[in-house]
């Protein structure tokens, strides 16, 4: 099957997929008019994106437009980093997640995240990776044998390490590390997973992999995705949001919408050269 | 699979074959490098050949017993007896209460510099600890003795007073001066720059990666620290307490000035004033010894010098077993 037709065939599903969803989908998490600085400098402005519950939205854009940034503002890894700074609202189920009473740490468990590099903790197993959460955020959850295969199996490397558990993290290739810390990530039960370009560390067979567990995923959570793969987007995605930062500018949202209406009749200029590969 | 082409592989230069220039340098590197070399089995060779005649004459008895003959008061016809092991011992516990000591303040320390202080207060800060370890140990000593000791007493006092019942807090005067405790204390001081700095060193190059990792699964600092990044850095951080143990167990001068030198073993009353320390009793002793008391100094030496290095050779093992795994 050739690029072309495969596209044809993932955007024919995928539109098959959204007739079906309803049009007023509940939403899981949105930003509203979200401005982030680093410092003074202030690298996005006023970003607003609905996330619909249950369905996958992809993040695209050249580097450096703050996509990365932006995601990381959701489950409030953002203000770890020392000058970090925001205004305006991220809601999750209707609630602001950076009013003074809520507590960070409950909301990264809600909203996990897997990164760029895959990256198990070495000095434990593959089995002490999958259940670090409980461990680090102080979660109790009882049967850990269960949800070791549990998440395991929704990431799909059950198979290949259920006989060994209990072996180095290390010996994993990048691809089942990256499938290793979707697991992690899922063993304190997130309802929301934020994935910063999953894939841009792996060759292509372990790809398909991840962007199968992503559709798996996506039918019982909420998916945001950074990616740089536009492919990817397209087979993964059910909405896509276009992020651009002009120089020395700040980056803000071009257009968002279905992926389907994004990438096949986008109504900014801009977008349609950044999804046809002309610039980015 | 073979295709049954029989080759042989060809001899290539090294490297540095070309230039005149690289050819000397290569050498006088070689030759840096061995002197070094050299100058430790030096060192070991002149130490171990004192050590013969000691054992010749005391025996074991030499390691095993606490007897130190006076030689100056001595007659002629009297026996001398040279044993070492109350400074054996005593260097033994001073270093471990050293550790006990240094370690969790060194640890609490690098925290705070790598994890906590805002930027500019880290930079300040390292810099001060590493000041520290500038200071020479004769002003150690001197700060010790008029300043630290009347402070420590007090401190030896009242743990005496709370925790009294646990042996290693019991007395048999109320003589806190010269203790083990206090000597202890002074050493702590000495090492904390050292354990510091390594400690830092390693909790800075925790990978930013897992860091995130920790953070994205909702980890508090204290969790962060015990899953994340003491495991990830528990071969450097061992190596740095054992480079402070090592100067602690070498340390001679501060010790001199806050310890009272006994031979007979203290052997747990930490509080108690009088203890030994290998060191420190060479320093001592070296003044007032005829030849054969200064031959066992030497073969004293020896015993420090294979103390040091058996510190060292735990220190790589545990080093080296960094590759066992917790689930």
């Amino acid at each position: 099957m050739s690029t072309a037709e495969f596209e044809e065939t993932a955007t024919a599903t995928l539109d098959a997929e959204l007739g079906q969803r309803s049009p007023d989908a509940k939403i899981e998490m949105e930003s509203r008019e979200l401005s982030v600085w680093f410092g003074s400098r202030k690298v996005l402005e006023g970003v607003s994106i609905k996330f619909p519950s249950n369905s996958v939205t992809a993040l695209i854009g050249p580097s450096g437009c703050g996509k990365s940034t932006y995601i990381r503002t959701l489950n409030r890894l953002h203000e770890l980093i020392p000058g970090a700074a925001l205004a305006g609202e991220v809601l999750y189920e209707g609630e602001d997640i950076y009013a003074p009473e809520i507590d960070p740490v409950s909301i990264r468990l809600k909203i996990g995240m897997v990164f760029q590099k895959p990256n198990p903790f070495p000095s434990m197993t593959i089995r002490g990776n999958v259940l670090s959460g409980l461990k680090l955020s102080g979660m109790k959850r009882p049967n850990h044998d269960d949800i070791v295969e549990e998440t395991l199996t929704a990431a799909g490397l059950w198979k290949e390490v259920k006989d060994r558990l209990d072996h180095a993290a290390g010996e994993l290739s990048g691809g089942q590390a990256q499938r290793l810390v979707i697991a992690r990530a899922l063993a304190v039960q997130p309802r929301v997973l934020l994935m910063d370009e999953p894939c841009s560390a792996l060759d292509p067979a372990s790809t398909l992999k991840v962007e199968d567990t992503i559709a798996e995923l996506s039918k019982s959570m909420t998916i945001i995705i950074v990616t740089h793969n536009m492919q990817q987007a397209v087979r993964v995605s059910d909405t896509t949001a276009f992020f651009l930062a002009a120089e020395n500018e700040p980056g803000h949202v071009v257009e968002q919408g279905p992926t389907t209406e994004i990438f096949s009749n986008p109504q900014d200029e801009r977008t349609l050269d950044y999804v046809n590969g002309r610039f980015g | 699979m073979s295709t049954g082409l029989d080759q042989k592989p060809r001899r290539l230069p090294k490297p540095t074959a070309f230039h005149r220039g690289d050819r000397v340098f290569t050498r006088l590197v070689t030759v840096a490098a061995f002197t070094s070399l050299a100058v430790l089995l030096g060192i070991a060779i002149f130490l171990g050949t004192q050590m013969i005649p000691v054992i010749q004459s005391q025996g074991l008895a030499f390691f095993t017993t606490t007897e130190w003959t006076f030689t100056f008061a001595m007659d002629e016809s009297d026996e001398v007896k040279f044993g070492i092991f109350g400074m054996i011992y005593g260097s033994i516990v001073l270093a471990l209460i050293a550790v006990v000591i240094s370690v969790p303040i060194a640890l609490l320390l690098a925290v705070f510099v790598v994890f906590l202080a805002p930027a500019r207060v880290a930079k300040w800060m390292t810099n001060f600890i590493d000041l520290m370890a500038a200071i020479p140990s004769i002003i150690i000593g001197l700060w010790a003795l008029y300043i630290f000791q009347p402070v420590g007493v007090e401190w030896a006092a009242l743990l005496n007073q709370y925790l009294g019942w646990i042996p290693f807090f019991s007395v048999t005067s109320d003589n806190f001066i010269g203790s083990p405790f206090i000597a202890g204390w002074v050493l702590a001081i000495m090492m904390i720059p050292i354990v510091t700095a390594v400690t830092r060193e390693v909790l800075d190059r925790t990978p930013p990666e897992l860091v995130n990792a920790a953070e994205s699964l909702g980890c508090s600092l204290w969790t962060m620290l015990r899953y994340v990044a003491l495991p990830f850095g528990r071969g450097g951080l061992v190596g740095g307490v054992m480079l402070g143990m090592g100067r602690a167990l070498g340390e001679t001068v501060a010790v001199y000035f806050v310890l009272k030198l006994v031979f007979d073993v203290n052997l747990f009353r930490i509080l108690d004033s009088g203890g030994g320390s290998v060191a420190t009793m060479i320093v001592a002793k070296f003044g007032e010894a005829g030849p054969q008391e200064l031959q066992v100094l030497l073969a004293s030496g020896f015993v420090l010098f294979i103390g040091t290095l058996i510190v060292n050779i735990i220190a790589n093992a545990i080093v080296n077993r960094t590759g066992k795994l917790k689930s």
